[in-house]
C-alpha cells in the first residue's frame, strides 16, 4: 500500500539546510495498522506530508495507494484519506456541510446517504446542524476522521490522532480505528509520540529519530530486542540466601544477568513469562526461601532507549 | 475542464453559504463606503454642483469598496491556513484552480451586491445616471474585484500570517487609493501628481466608471478602463493560479 525508497526532505533555512527526513525506506501492506513512533521533531509529520502529496520530497520517491507520488499526485489523493494533527474544519460551519462538501469533492454519491453513514459510523448522529465549534474534543476528532473517510479510502493517514484527548476519548478513538480496519480492511498509517498508543493500536511500529527510521517491528518484537524481561525476586532472608540464589540462577540458559539488589535479586531473563517456573524450581532446589516474584515486560520506552541511547520522554 | 467548473462551483458554495446565513456581514462590509457617501459626498455637491458631483463621487466609492473589500479577502485564507481547512482541501483531488476561483467568484458576487446597495444609496442621495451606464460601471468594478481578490490571496499565501499581511496590505492599498482619484478626480491634481497617477491601473478604472455613469460609453476612457481591467484580471488570476498550484508541491 505504501512503498517508499530513500524519501528525504531538506528545508532551507537562514541557518543553512536542515535535513528533516533523511532517506526513509518503508513498506506498508494492505490492511496493516502501522505507526510512526518518535519524539516531536523526529520527522514523522514531514514524512506524512510527503506521502500525502502536501510536501514535495527533495530526495527519493514512493508509491502510495498504487500511484507514483511524483508522477501522479492526483491519483494518490484519490486513494488516500488524511487527518492532520490539528484537524481541518471551519469552527463556524455546520458539520453536515463540511461532510457533504467532502463527499462531493471526491465525487461520492449519493451524498446525503454517505453523510448519514459517516455520522452513524463515528457516533456523530444528530449533530449535523451544529457548528463545529460546539463539538467536544472527542467529537471534533471523530469529525476529522469522518472527513478523511468520506470516499472510503483504502489507506488512511492519521497524524497524532489522539493528542489532546482525555483518556476516555482516546480509548474510544482507538476502538473506531480498529473497527475501520476490521470492517473495511482500511490500511492505517499513523504517527504518535504516545507509547501506549503505538502499543495498543499498531501491528507494526517504525521508530523514528532525527529524520531516520532507527528500528522497526511488531511491538512484541521490538520489546524482545531489549535484552530480556526484568524479574525481581524478593527473598525471605536476603542476607542468608542471596549468594546461593545467584549461583543457582546463573546456571540457567535464559538468565542473562543476575545480581543482588536490596532485599533480593534483579534478573534479566529471555522470555521471562515462560521461564518463571524454571526460576522457581531452581531457587527451590537450592533451598532458597522466596517472599515474592515479579515479572516486568520492557516498555517501548526501553526500546527507544536501547536504540537511540535516549529516553523517549527526554527526547520529546 | 468540466471538473474545474464543478469544483469551482462547490468551493464557491462553501464560502457563499456562511455569508447567506449571516447577511449582516454583507451590510458591515459596505458601511465604511456608505459613511463616505453620506458624510463626505454632500461636501462635493457644493464644489461641483448636485447631479454631476454624485456621478463623480459614487464611482470612486465603488472602486474604494473593491480595494478595501476584495483587498481584505486574504484574511479568510489565512484563517483557513491556520485551521487546517486549506490543507484538508488540498489533500482531496479538488482542482487547485477551483480552490482559487471558487473563493474569488464568491468575493466578486459579494462585492457586486454591496456595490448595488451603494448605488441605491447614491440614488436616494441624489445620484442621477443612465441605467446602462450604471450597469457598465458595476461590471467594471466586479471584474476589478476578481483581480484584487486574487492578488489578496497571493499576498496572504506568501505572508501566511495576519501580522505580516495587514501592514503589507495597508502599505499597498493606501497609495493606490489616493493615486486613483477616488475621492476627487485626478484632473484637479498638480502636474507631477497627475503624471504619477497614470501609472496606477485603478485610475483608468475609476475614470472609465465615471464616464459610464455620465453616459459617455463609446469613449476612449471607457475602452481604456475596460482594457486595463481585463489585463488586471488575466495577470492576477494567472499569478493566483500559479501560487495555488505551487502550494500543492
Amino acid at each position: 500500500m505504501i512503498e517508499a525508497r530513500g524519501l528525504g526532505r531538506t528545508f532551507t533555512t537562514r541557518q543553512g539546510p536542515v535535513e528533516a527526513v533523511r532517506g526513509v525506506d518503508l513498506d506498508v501492506d494492505a490492511g496493516e495498522i502501522v505507526g510512526f513512533l518518535g519524539p516531536n521533531g523526529a520527522g514523522k509529520t514531514t514524512t506524512l506530508r510527503m506521502l500525502t502529496t502536501l510536501l514535495a520530497p527533495t530526495a527519493g520517491n514512493a508509491t502510495v495507494a498504487g500511484c507514483d507520488l511524483r508522477a501522479d499526485p492526483a491519483g494518490v489523493r484519490r486513494g488516500i484519506g488524511y487527518v492532520a494533527q490539528g484537524g481541518g474544519t471551519d469552527p463556524a460551519l455546520p458539520i453536515g456541510e463540511e461532510l457533504e462538501l467532502q463527499a462531493r469533492l471526491y465525487g461520492v454519491g449519493p451524498v446525503a446517504e454517505r453523510t448519514a453513514e459517516l455520522c452513524a459510523r463515528l457516533d456523530l448522529e444528530g449533530l449535523e446542524r451544529r457548528p463545529v465549534a460546539s463539538l467536544s474534543g472527542g467529537q471534533r476528532r471523530r469529525l476529522d476522521i469522518a472527513l478523511g473517510l468520506a470516499h472510503r479510502p483504502r489507506l488512511l493517514f492519521l497524524d497524532e490522532p489522539t493528542t489532546g484527548l482525555d483518556p476516555h476519548s482516546r480509548g474510544d478513538l482507538w476502538d473506531h480505528i480498529r473497527r475501520m480496519r476490521a470492517e473495511d480492511g482500511t490500511t492505517v498509517f499513523l504517527t504518535t509520540h504516545y507509547l501506549e498508543e503505538a502499543d495498543a493500536l499498531c501491528d507494526r511500529i517504525l521508530i523514528m529519530d532525527r529524520g531516520r527510521i532507527v528500528a522497526e517491528g511488531t511491538p512484541a518484537e521490538l520489546k524482545r530486542r531489549v535484552a530480556g524481561d526484568v524479574v525481581t525476586v524478593e527473598l525471605a532472608d536476603a542476607a542468608r540466601d542471596a549468594g546461593r540464589a545467584c549461583a543457582a540462577l546463573a546456571g540457567l540458559a535464559a538468565v542473562r544477568e543476575a545480581r543482588a539488589d536490596g532485599d533480593g535479586l534483579r534478573l534479566r531473563v529471555d522470555n521471562g513469562d515462560r521461564e518463571l517456573m524454571g526460576l522457581m524450581r531452581a531457587l527451590d532446589g537450592a533451598g532458597v526461601e522466596l517472599a515474592s516474584l515479579r515479572l516486568a515486560r520492557p516498555t517501548l520506552d526501553d526500546v527507544f532507549l536501547t536504540v537511540t541511547g535516549r529516553s523517549l520522554r527526554e527526547a520529546a | 475542464m468540466a471538473k474545474v467548473v464543478r469544483d469551482t462551483y462547490l468551493i464557491f458554495l462553501r464560502y457563499l453559504r456562511p455569508t447567506l446565513r449571516n447577511r449582516m456581514v454583507l451590510v458591515f462590509g459596505a458601511v465604511q463606503p456608505l459613511v463616505y457617501l453620506v458624510l463626505f459626498g454632500p461636501l462635493l455637491t457644493e464644489v461641483f454642483g448636485g447631479a454631476r458631483s454624485w456621478r463623480v463621487f459614487v464611482p470612486g466609492i465603488l472602486v474604494q469598496l473593491v480595494l478595501f473589500g476584495a483587498g481584505f479577502a486574504g484574511f479568510a485564507l489565512i484563517a483557513d491556513l491556520r485551521s487546517g481547512v486549506a490543507e484538508r482541501l488540498r489533500v482531496t483531488p479538488v482542482s487547485r484552480v477551483a480552490l482559487l476561483l471558487g473563493r474569488v467568484l464568491r468575493d466578486a458576487l459579494l462585492l457586486a451586491v454591496q456595490a448595488s446597495m451603494l448605488v441605491a444609496a447614491g440614488l436616494l442621495l441624489g445620484l442621477r445616471a443612465p441605467v446602462a451606464g450604471v450597469l457598465v460601471g458595476l461590471a467594471l468594478v466586479t471584474a476589478l474585484a476578481v483581480a484584487i481578490a486574487s492578488l489578496s490571496y497571493v499576498l496572504a499565501m506568501s505572508t501566511g500570517r495576519e501580522d505580516a499581511f495587514a501592514p503589507l496590505l495597508s502599505t499597498v492599498t493606501l497609495p493606490l487609493m489616493l493615486l486613483s482619484g477616488i475621492l476627487l478626480p485626478m484632473d484637479l491634481a498638480p502636474g507631477w501628481l497627475e503624471a504619477v497617477s497614470w501609472a496606477n491601473p485603478f485610475r483608468y478604472v475609476v475614470d472609465a466608471t465615471r464616464a459610464a455613469f455620465a453616459g459617455d460609453y463609446a469613449t476612449a476612457t471607457v475602452g481604456r478602463g475596460a482594457a486595463v481591467t481585463v489585463a488586471l484580471v488575466v495577470v492576477s488570476v494567472a499569478l493566483g493560479t500559479r501560487r495555488f498550484r505551487a502550494e500543492n508541491a
